[in-house]
């Protein structure tokens, strides 16, 4: 196992890790808008699709990356904006979206 | 610009399939980006670690992109993935072979040969197996369907990142994957069923679902709009349990104003919103939120329960599976799913357009209760048409 190796597994484990403790900190309602936005995310892919873009030299390859490109960019942008859409409605309101803990001592009262 | 198009001009309620279908051409982005190159460099030597990933890479991307494309479709309701849980026979077979064709190939390749045509098979093998291990799995499912393979395509980014060496591919991707991981345990815990189940099990059994149905075939009580007017109105405690129709109906400004007209009238009225309420979790909050609705308002299930008891009047909006009282005995295609106790309340008015059923795809029992009043309608109609009659009144 090559160092180069080792050094991209502990960073993707150390990832992993994170992405579950930013997860479970969010509250049920804003899951939707969550998946939404983590969608978009995964469409970074698109820096893999511009390096094999690169590196391609015959008409396959750049048949495979324009595809690829184009994918990887519809992905980025069409989870962007949805999840911008979304949370928008959380925003015009002006009030949080997460109950208060005040709101939910008076839900214990009612 | 397509990308861009589409998410700009949805409409809010397609938003799960919109979600899946870029989830698909970002599965397919990733499993593109592994195909090129293994083909840019199958001329020279290629470390072993190098093939592994581009197996994984190639496999999950491409059950991601057709897995998604058909729970996308199952959702749009096109014909040719229709939304019940589709039973081939032997289909079961099927999909053990094609993982058999995955493995196999993978062992061959890593086993020092190279072989883009192996590497062919293998994709052929994974694009098929997307398809058939979604499809029989029935629409209720779907949103946490999605949500794993949103899953998948953080996986399959990751494994693209290990290929090309590329960092940024391996935190985005391990952070995507890990996060979806975790979302499709919390949506299935919500629906109390286990990941496995709802991958391998279909939804329910065709021998479950005719039980279930044998039960149902009451008589169905019709309301006018001026009764159900005077019920609400003459109430003290009113549930409104907005459902998918009514998100479909883009109803939930017309819930406001009759909430409100009926506030004025001093009724107290309260929102009971199911965590899978509208197909994905927290998709009501979002489109009543839209509305204007107040949030101390709206109840999670386990909240509101209680009260259903001591609700004058609960209106079921557009709501189907996640009201029907099946649920709580053994033997339904439902049962188990933890639902909202409308059946409770004293009286019961739902609005929907026909008797058609719901994702589960079994009658509703709510409706032949003896309690429940049917308005036949489209929902925002309805509440148009409720609003008028209870400022007429």
């Amino acid at each position: 196992m090559s160092e180069q190796l080792l050094t991209n597994f502990t960073i993707f484990v150390m990832a992993i890790l994170v992405g579950f403790a930013v997860i479970s900190k969010v509250p049920a309602t804003l899951h939707t808008p969550l998946m939404s936005g983590a969608n978009s995310i995964h469409g970074i892919v698109l820096v893999g699709a511009m390096i094999i873009a690169a590196t391609a030299h015959d008409a396959a390859g750049y048949l495979l990356a324009l595809i690829a490109v184009a994918f990887a960019t519809m992905n980025v942008v069409g989870g962007y904006v949805v999840t911008d859409r979304m949370l928008q409605m959380f925003r015009r309101r002006g009030a949080p979206a997460a109950p208060r803990p005040d709101q939910i001592a008076d839900r214990a009262e009612g | 610009m397509l990308g861009l198009y589409t998410a700009r001009t949805v409409a809010m309620t397609a938003m799960p399939q919109l979600v899946s279908l870029f989830n698909a051409v970002g599965g397919g982005a990733a499993a593109l980006v592994a195909i090129e190159e293994y083909l840019s460099r199958s001329s020279g030597d290629i470390p072993l670690d190098t093939t592994v990933f581009v197996v994984l890479d190639i496999v999950i991307g491409a059950i991601t992109f057709t897995g998604s494309l058909v729970a996308s479709g199952k959702l749009m309701g096109l014909s040719f993935t229709p939304s019940r849980p589709v039973q081939v026979p032997g289909g079961r077979l099927v999909t053990i072979g094609l993982a058999a064709i995955v493995v196999l190939g993978s062992v061959y390749l890593f086993v020092g040969n190279e072989s883009p045509a192996v590497m062919l098979l293998i994709l052929a093998a994974a694009l098929v197996f997307g398809v058939t291990m979604t499809l029989p799995i029935g629409g209720a499912d779907m949103p946490v369907v999605i949500s794993l393979l949103n899953s998948f395509t953080g996986t399959a980014v990751a494994m693209a990142g290990f290929v090309l060496n590329n960092v940024v591919l391996i935190i985005a991707g391990a952070l995507v994957g890990a996060s979806g991981a975790i979302l499709t345990k919390l949506m299935a815990d919500a629906m109390n069923r286990s990941v496995m189940n709802i991958m391998i099990g279909g939804f329910g059994g065709g021998d479950a679902a005719a039980g279930a149905t044998a039960g149902a075939g009451g008589s169905v009580r019709e309301l006018g709009v001026d009764d159900a007017a005077i019920q609400l109105a003459y109430a003290q405690n009113v549930i409104v349990v907005p459902g998918y129709g009514l998100a479909v109906a883009q109803a939930q400004h017309a819930v406001r104003e009759l909430a409100e007209l009926l506030e004025d009238r001093g009724v107290d009225v309260k929102y009971a919103i199911h965590p899978v309420a509208g197909r994905m979790p927290g998709h009501m909050n979002v489109l009543l939120a839209e509305a204007n609705i107040p949030y101390p308002q709206l109840r999670e299930m386990e909240d509101i329960n209680p009260d259903f008891e001591r609700a004058d009047v609960a209106l079921v909006i557009g709501a189907n599976d996640v009201t029907n009282p099946a649920a709580r005995r053994p033997g339904s295609p439902v049962s188990g799913m933890p639902i909202l106790d409308v059946d409770r309340a004293r009286n019961i008015i739902v609005i929907k357009r026909s008797m058609g059923r719901g994702y589960a795809g079994i009658d509703n029992e709510l409706y032949t209760n003896e309690k429940t009043g049917m308005l036949f309608a489209d929902a925002r109609e309805g509440l148009a048409n409720l609003v008028a009659a209870v400022k007429a009144l």
